[in-house]
């Protein structure tokens, strides 16, 4: 199951295989290293060659333990959460001292009496201290805070495009009524999608489908006005992202877009995978002098969140203003149904 | 059938066809309790003002967003008109717009439209035409659009003339008007020049107590020769020979302008 729940927040142990806890783990044993060389230092020249020579004992074994960490994530979050955190620690205070002996046995270090079980100690402390904030971060990015975010941030498909919509397919009942029956089944599986359970991950194919009937509801109304190109070769349509993602975007790009414009203009959306990254790109025809970059602001602002809510630092966007169109730009890991296997 | 002599001329202003096809079929609908003639379609409000330049309407069913210029703006030029028709909104969902329009008594239809409600709304229209608030609607227009109006109405010679913001080269007051200059000629406008000013900030910039220039028609400076106590000195514009003076408070600052254009 690929869901917002697979990242088990419950638990007091964060993703060792995540970036950003990779990254927050990195910043702040060096910031303790840095604050120790200071108190070490007899001056404040001292302080950065302190800071170096401590980085020599710090960052091998902290290199270490993160590879070991991200090998048995899984098991860890198997364990109770208490002895998971003492496990860790545990492990920290273990590969420091490993690491002490193995530098005085190369002739690195002197031998100092006890000196691997202080080692030891001083590693375990520094984890304790960086398993502390992961705790206080999991307390605070709760489920049921992550969820109620979540919540509030979904399910945005503007009141504007309900009332417009359903006005398209009283317009259609009489002289069309085909078409009108199709408009209004497509309307109702966009609202179906909007109302849904947000923590599920959706496939990209479905997503892709969702904003073609989106997409098809708008022409009804605009007619030649909207144009639409697609780019979907070579897309892993099964990799899984968050749910209606595509289109608030795409709404965006029809309203501050094509709207404005009396004769319209082509929304473009692209796909593109590289390595283990997916890259979405949605364009609409906008003037810099205009609106457009401004009006974008809300649905961006919201989709960035959700974006860190989900993939943490895994997944970025940007938004482009060109010399006749803008742009947004996200980039997310691409993950399928099934967990990628560790090779 | 539509009886010409007493039936209510409608013109229908909407951008999505869709939406106009909806209006015409609901004004059939309600045929036997109100004779009406569509007498035009218009996709947006400066077509809609060509339209009603050439023949006069009864009542202007018309849409808020539209390219172009937009049925707030279009709802302002109506004033100008020789006899100026009554104007229904008709919007899907507009909350600020639709907010304002309740405070000013201006007559609006959500879509999608019921039928009794439109026959309400004309059969209003058709008794009293209410009366436009021409002081509260560019502030309305200028919230839902941010920014000032696409055009400026100019009478001349009991014709109404719309004169598009983006060609007008500088404003200038004089002891009673304030002309508009674009590339080809001058217009009379009934403006002031402190509104515009405040209303085209982004476009234009003050030069001097009676000169607003646009940004992007500035060429160069030029500094008066001698003690000339109408101004510090002259502004060069792209596209006309004209002069502009500047006065000793806006010199730095257009200057400023200039080097960015």
């Amino acid at each position: 199951m690929a869901s917002i729940r697979q990242i088990p927040s419950t638990h007091l142990l964060p993703d060792w295989r995540n970036l950003g806890t990779v990254l927050r783990v990195l910043l702040g044993i060096n910031a303790m290293a840095m604050a120790a060389a200071l108190v070490r230092a007899g001056s404040l020249a001292a302080w950065f060659p302190g800071y170096v020579e401590m980085a020599a004992w710090v960052e091998p074994p902290l290199f270490a333990l993160l590879c070991l960490l991200a090998a048995g994530r899984d098991l860890l979050w198997r364990l109770p959460g208490r002895a998971a955190q003492a496990l860790v620690a545990g492990a920290a205070g273990l590969v420091a001292g490993v690491q002490y002996d193995a530098w005085t046995w190369l002739g690195l270090a002197e031998r100092a009496p006890l000196g691997a079980w202080r080692a030891a100690l001083l590693g375990a402390a520094a984890t304790g201290a960086m398993l502390g904030y992961f705790e206080l971060r999991a307390r605070a990015f709760s489920p049921a805070v992550a969820e109620a975010r979540l919540a509030a941030l979904n399910a945005r498909i503007r009141p504007h495009f309900l009332f417009n919509s359903l006005n398209t397919v009283l317009s259609l009942i009489r002289a069309e009524p085909k078409r009108a029956e199709a408009a209004l089944e497509s309307l109702a599986d966009l609202f179906r999608a909007a109302l849904r359970d947000h923590r599920e991950l959706v496939s990209l194919a479905d997503e892709i489908a969702l904003g073609r009937q989106y997409l098809d509801l708008e022409k009804l109304r605009l007619g030649e006005r909207l144009r639409v190109e697609w780019q979907v070769d070579e897309v892993p349509v099964d990799t899984r992202i968050p749910p209606l993602m595509l289109q608030p975007l795409l709404e965006n790009a029809v309203y501050h877009g094509i709207e404005k414009e009396p004769e319209g203009g082509t929304v473009r959306i692209g796909f593109a995978r590289r390595g283990d990254e997916l890259f979405i790109e949605i364009s609409n025809p906008a003037s810099p002098a205009g609106q457009g970059a401004a009006g974008h602001q809300m649905a961006v602002a919201n989709i960035r969140e959700r974006l860190a809510l989900y993939y943490d630092l895994e997944a970025r966007l940007e938004t482009v203003q060109g010399a006749a169109n803008y742009t947004v730009r996200i980039a997310l890991p691409c993950r399928t149904r099934k967990p990628p296997s560790v090779s | 059938m539509s009886n010409p002599e007493t039936a209510l001329r409608i013109l229908i202003v909407d951008d999505e066809p869709p939406a106009r096809a909806r209006l015409r079929e609901l004004l059939a609908d309600i045929e036997p309790s109100l004779t009406t003639v569509v007498v035009g379609e218009a996709d947006n409000g400066l077509a809609a003002m060509e339209r009603l330049t050439e023949q006069p309407v009864d009542v202007v069913l018309c849409d808020i967003r539209m390219p172009r210029m937009d049925g707030v703006e279009l709802a302002g030029h109506l004033g100008g008109l020789e006899n100026p028709p009554a104007l229904i909104f008709t919007t899907a969902y507009d909350n600020y717009a639709v907010q304002a329009f309740d405070l000013n008594a201006i007559d609006y239809l959500l879509k999608p439209v019921r039928a009794q409600r439109l026959l309400a709304a004309l059969q209003k229209a058709k008794a009293a035409r209410p009366i436009l608030p021409a002081e509260t609607l560019p502030a309305i227009g200028r919230e839902l659009r941010g920014g000032g109006r696409t055009h400026l109405s100019c009478h001349e010679r009991g014709r109404l003339l719309l004169v598009p913001v983006a060609e007008v080269l500088y404003f200038k007051a004089d002891l009673k008007y304030v002309t508009a200059r674009t590339k080809e000629r001058e217009f009379l406008l009934d403006e002031a020049l402190t509104h515009l000013e405040e209303e085209f900030a982004e476009r234009f910039i003050r030069l001097h107590r009676s000169v607003l220039v646009a940004k992007d028609a500035l060429a160069g400076f030029e500094r008066a020769a001698g003690d000339d106590a109408e101004a510090y000195g002259w502004a060069l514009l792209r596209g006309v020979p004209d002069k502009l003076p500047v006065s000793r408070r806006q010199w730095g600052l257009a200057k400023s302008f200039a080097k960015g254009a």
